[in-house]
C-alpha cells in the first residue's frame, strides 16, 4: 500500500441554519486502501461524502481529493472520482450499452475505447447477453453491480459509493464486494458508506460517524481489541447508544 | 463537445423510448388545431330558427326567403302559438327565433314601422350574439330593399364590417393561440419536467459529481425539446395553410419569433425545474404558473383590451401574450417586422432575464 493519502480533511464541517450535519471531521485516507465510512443513518455521512464528491459546499474547514482541494478546485476533484449514489443511478430508460457510452462521453474517452471497455467489462460480469437490454428491465443485484462498474468506468483514482449494497441479498452483496476488491487491487480507492455491520468487516479501516461527529476510526481488527468486542456489530452498538439524533 | 454531444443522444433516446410522451407531443397540436377549426367555433352555420309569423303576407315571406336562403340560417319550424317559443328554446332544439308583428306589412306600408322581435339563446353568449348579428344584417338589407321599392328618401343601413377577418372566421383567432399554447407545453412543462425527473431518480447527483459543465447538462435537455417545438411548429402551419386557410403571411419574421418564444419557454421551464423538486410539483407548478395564465390572460379567450385595468397590467408579464399578439400581426394582417418591434423586444428582455435568473439558480441549487 502506498502511502500518499489521497483524501485529507480538517474540521470539515457543513451546517444547515442551526442544524450541524457534519461537526468538524478530520480523518485521512490512504491510496488505494478500502476505507468503510460508517454510521447510522441521519449521522451525516452522505452530506460528508457530498462535500468531498464537490456537490455541496463545506461550511468550514477544508479538505482536499486527489490532491485538489474541494472547495476551489471542484472541476479537478471531479476528474479524479467515480460516484455512484445512494439512489440507484443508471439511465433505467436507456439500454446497458447505451449507459456505457454515455459515461465514457463524459469523460472524454473514445468511441472505440468505450466499445472495447464495454465489451471488456460484460464480459467479467457475465452480462454479455444485456448489452442491448433497458436498465429497467434488469433485477436490482445486477443494476448495481453495473453501477458500479459505471462509476470506475474511466478509472478514477478514488471511488465514492453511498451505500452501494442497500436492498440487495447477501449473495449479491458478497458478489459485489468481490468487485470493489477488484478494483482496490488495480489501485482504485474506495470509499464507502454502510449500515451493514458484516461489510464493515471487509474494509482495511473504516471511521464510524454519530451525530456528525468521528467517534472512531482504525482498522476493524484493532477497533475489536479497543472496545473489547468481538465483532464490529458490538462496536457499533457501543458507539451508537450515545447518539442524540434519530433517524431523519 | 464529444461530452455535449454524448448527452443530447441521450436525451432524445429519453423521449424517443417514451412513446406515449412523443405520440401526445407530436399529436396535440394537430388534434388542437382541427378542434379549434371545426368543432368549437363561433361561426355561424346553419343555426336553427323558428319562425312565428302571425301575418303571413308578402313582406314576411320575402324575409323568411332570405332567412332561408343564407347558408347560417335553416328556419326548422313554424310554430303556430307564441307562447311556445319558451318550449322550444327549452328543448334545446332552436338558436334562433323570429318574431313578426301582427299585420306586418300593412304596418310597414300605412306607418313605415313594423316591428320583428329576435330571441336568441344566452346561456351560448358568443354564440347567440354572433347569430343576432348576422340576423340583423339579413334584416337590415330587406329593410333597404323595401325603402328603395318605396322611394323613401332616407336609408339608414347598419354596417358592419370586419377588418383582416371579413368571414369572422375563428381560424384567425385560435392559431396564435395554440402555438401559444403548445409551446408553453412542450418547451416549459415537458423540459422542467425531464430535469426534475433526474432530480428524483438521483441521476442529477451522478451528472454533477462528474467533471461535465452545468451548463452542457441544461442545453442538451433543451435541444431535443426545441426540435420538437420545431416540427410542431411545421405540423401548425402547415395546417393553417392547407387545411384552414390561414396562410403565415410573413413567414421569416414568423419563424423568428418562434424561435425566441421557444427559448424562452424552454428557459421559463429551467426556472420551474430549479424551485421545485419532484415531477409532479413540476407539472403543478407550470399548469398553475404557465399554462393557466397563458390561456386566461393571453387574449386568446378574453380580449385584453375588455380586461379590468389590473389585469391588463398582469397580462403584460405573460410572455404568450407578446407572442400571440405579434402572430396575429404577422400572420393575419401581414405587416412587415417593425410594426412588432416592441413585442419582439419585450420578448427578448424577458427571455434574457429568464436565462440569467435559471442559469444562476441552478448553480446555486446543486453545487
Amino acid at each position: 500500500m502506498k502511502n500518499e493519502d489521497v483524501i485529507v480533511t480538517e474540521g470539515l464541517t457543513k451546517r444547515f441554519g442551526d442544524f450541524t450535519a457534519v461537526d468538524q471531521i478530520s480523518f485521512r485516507v490512504h491510496e488505494g486502501e478500502i476505507f468503510g465510512f460508517l454510521g447510522a443513518n441521519g449521522a451525516g455521512k452522505t452530506t460528508a461524502m457530498r462535500m468531498l464528491c464537490g456537490l455541496s459546499h463545506p461550511t468550514s474547514g477544508k479538505g482536499t481529493v486527489a490532491g485538489f482541494d474541494i472547495d476551489r478546485q471542484s472541476e479537478m476533484v471531479k476528474k479524479n472520482i467515480g460516484y455512484m449514489s445512494q439512489k440507484f443511478s443508471l439511465y433505467e430508460d436507456l439500454k446497458v450499452w447505451e449507459n456505457f457510452r454515455l459515461f465514457g462521453g463524459i469523460y472524454g474517452m473514445k468511441d472505440k475505447q468505450i466499445k472495447q471497455k464495454t465489451d471488456r467489462l460484460l464480459e467479467e460480469l457475465g452480462f454479455q447477453g444485456e448489452r442491448g437490454t433497458l436498465v429497467k428491465a434488469l433485477p436490482l443485484g445486477w443494476k448495481q453491480k453495473l453501477a458500479f462498474s459505471l462509476s470506475i468506468f474511466h478509472e478514477p483514482r478514488i471511488v465514492f459509493l453511498d451505500e452501494p449494497t442497500g436492498g440487495v441479498d447477501p449473495v449479491t452483496r458478497r458478489q459485489f464486494w468481490e468487485l470493489i476488491y477488484e478494483a482496490a487491487d488495480r489501485g482504485i480507492t474506495v470509499f464507502v458508506t454502510t449500515h451493514y455491520m458484516d461489510e464493515a468487516e471487509y474494509c482495511d479501516r473504516l471511521s464510524i460517524m454519530v451525530d456528525g461527529q468521528i467517534k472512531a476510526l482504525d482498522s476493524p481488527a484493532r477497533l475489536k481489541e479497543q472496545f473489547h468486542v468481538k465483532n464490529m456489530d458490538e462496536v457499533f452498538h457501543l458507539l451508537a447508544r450515545s447518539a442524540t439524533r434519530t433517524d431523519s | 463537445m464529444k461530452q455535449f454531444i454524448s448527452f443530447v443522444k441521450k436525451e432524445f433516446l429519453h423521449i424517443l423510448r417514451d412513446k406515449r410522451t412523443m405520440l401526445i407531443v407530436l399529436c396535440m397540436p394537430i388534434v388542437q388545431i382541427i378542434l379549434f377549426g371545426f368543432a368549437i367555433t363561433n361561426e355561424v352555420k346553419d343555426a336553427r330558427i323558428v319562425v312565428f309569423d302571425p301575418s303571413h303576407d308578402a313582406e314576411t315571406s320575402r324575409i323568411k326567403q332570405r332567412i332561408e336562403s343564407s347558408s347560417y340560417f335553416t328556419i326548422t319550424e313554424e310554430i303556430k302559438d307564441y307562447k311556445q317559443i319558451s318550449e322550444v328554446f327549452k328543448k334545446g332544439k332552436v338558436n334562433l327565433a323570429v318574431v313578426f308583428s301582427e299585420n306586418f306589412a300593412d304596418n310597414l306600408l300605412h306607418t313605415g314601422e313594423a316591428s320583428v322581435q329576435v330571441i336568441a339563446d344566452g346561456s351560448e353568449p358568443n354564440q347567440a350574439s354572433s347569430q343576432v348579428g348576422y340576423i340583423s344584417q339579413i334584416l337590415s338589407s330587406c329593410q333597404q330593399e323595401l325603402m328603395a321599392q318605396y322611394h323613401v328618401p332616407f336609408s339608414i343601413k347598419p354596417d358592419t364590417h370586419m377588418l383582416y377577418n371579413p368571414q369572422r372566421k375563428d381560424a384567425y383567432n385560435f392559431v396564435p393561440g395554440v402555438m401559444g399554447i403548445i409551446m408553453i407545453l412542450i418547451c416549459a412543462m415537458m423540459t422542467s419536467i425531464a430535469i426534475v425527473r433526474e432530480k428524483e431518480t438521483g441521476t442529477m447527483e451522478i451528472l454533477l459529481a462528474s467533471p461535465v459543465k452545468p451548463i452542457y447538462i441544461i442545453l442538451a435537455k433543451m435541444v431535443p425539446y426545441m426540435v420538437l417545438s420545431l416540427i410542431n411548429l411545421t405540423s401548425i402551419l402547415l395546417l393553417a395553410t392547407f387545411v384552414l386557410g390561414v396562410p403565415p403571411g410573413n413567414l421569416f419574421w414568423l419563424v423568428m419569433l418562434s424561435v425566441l418564444f421557444i427559448i424562452l419557454s424552454l428557459s421559463l421551464g429551467l426556472l420551474i425545474s430549479t424551485l421545485v423538486d419532484t415531477q409532479a410539483a413540476a407539472m403543478l407548478a407550470s399548469a398553475m404558473g404557465l399554462l393557466t395564465p397563458t390561456i386566461l390572460l393571453s387574449g386568446i379567450i378574453f380580449p385584453i383590451e375588455s380586461m379590468p385595468a389590473i389585469l391588463q397590467y398582469l397580462s403584460s408579464i405573460v410572455p404568450a401574450r407578446w407572442y400571440i399578439s405579434a402572430l396575429r400581426r404577422l400572420m393575419i394582417q401581414g405587416v412587415s417586422v417593425q410594426y412588432v418591434l416592441q413585442e419582439f423586444s419585450v420578448l427578448a428582455i424577458m427571455a434574457f432575464v429568464l436565462i440569467a435568473v435559471s442559469l444562476k439558480k441552478f448553480k446555486i441549487r446543486l453545487m
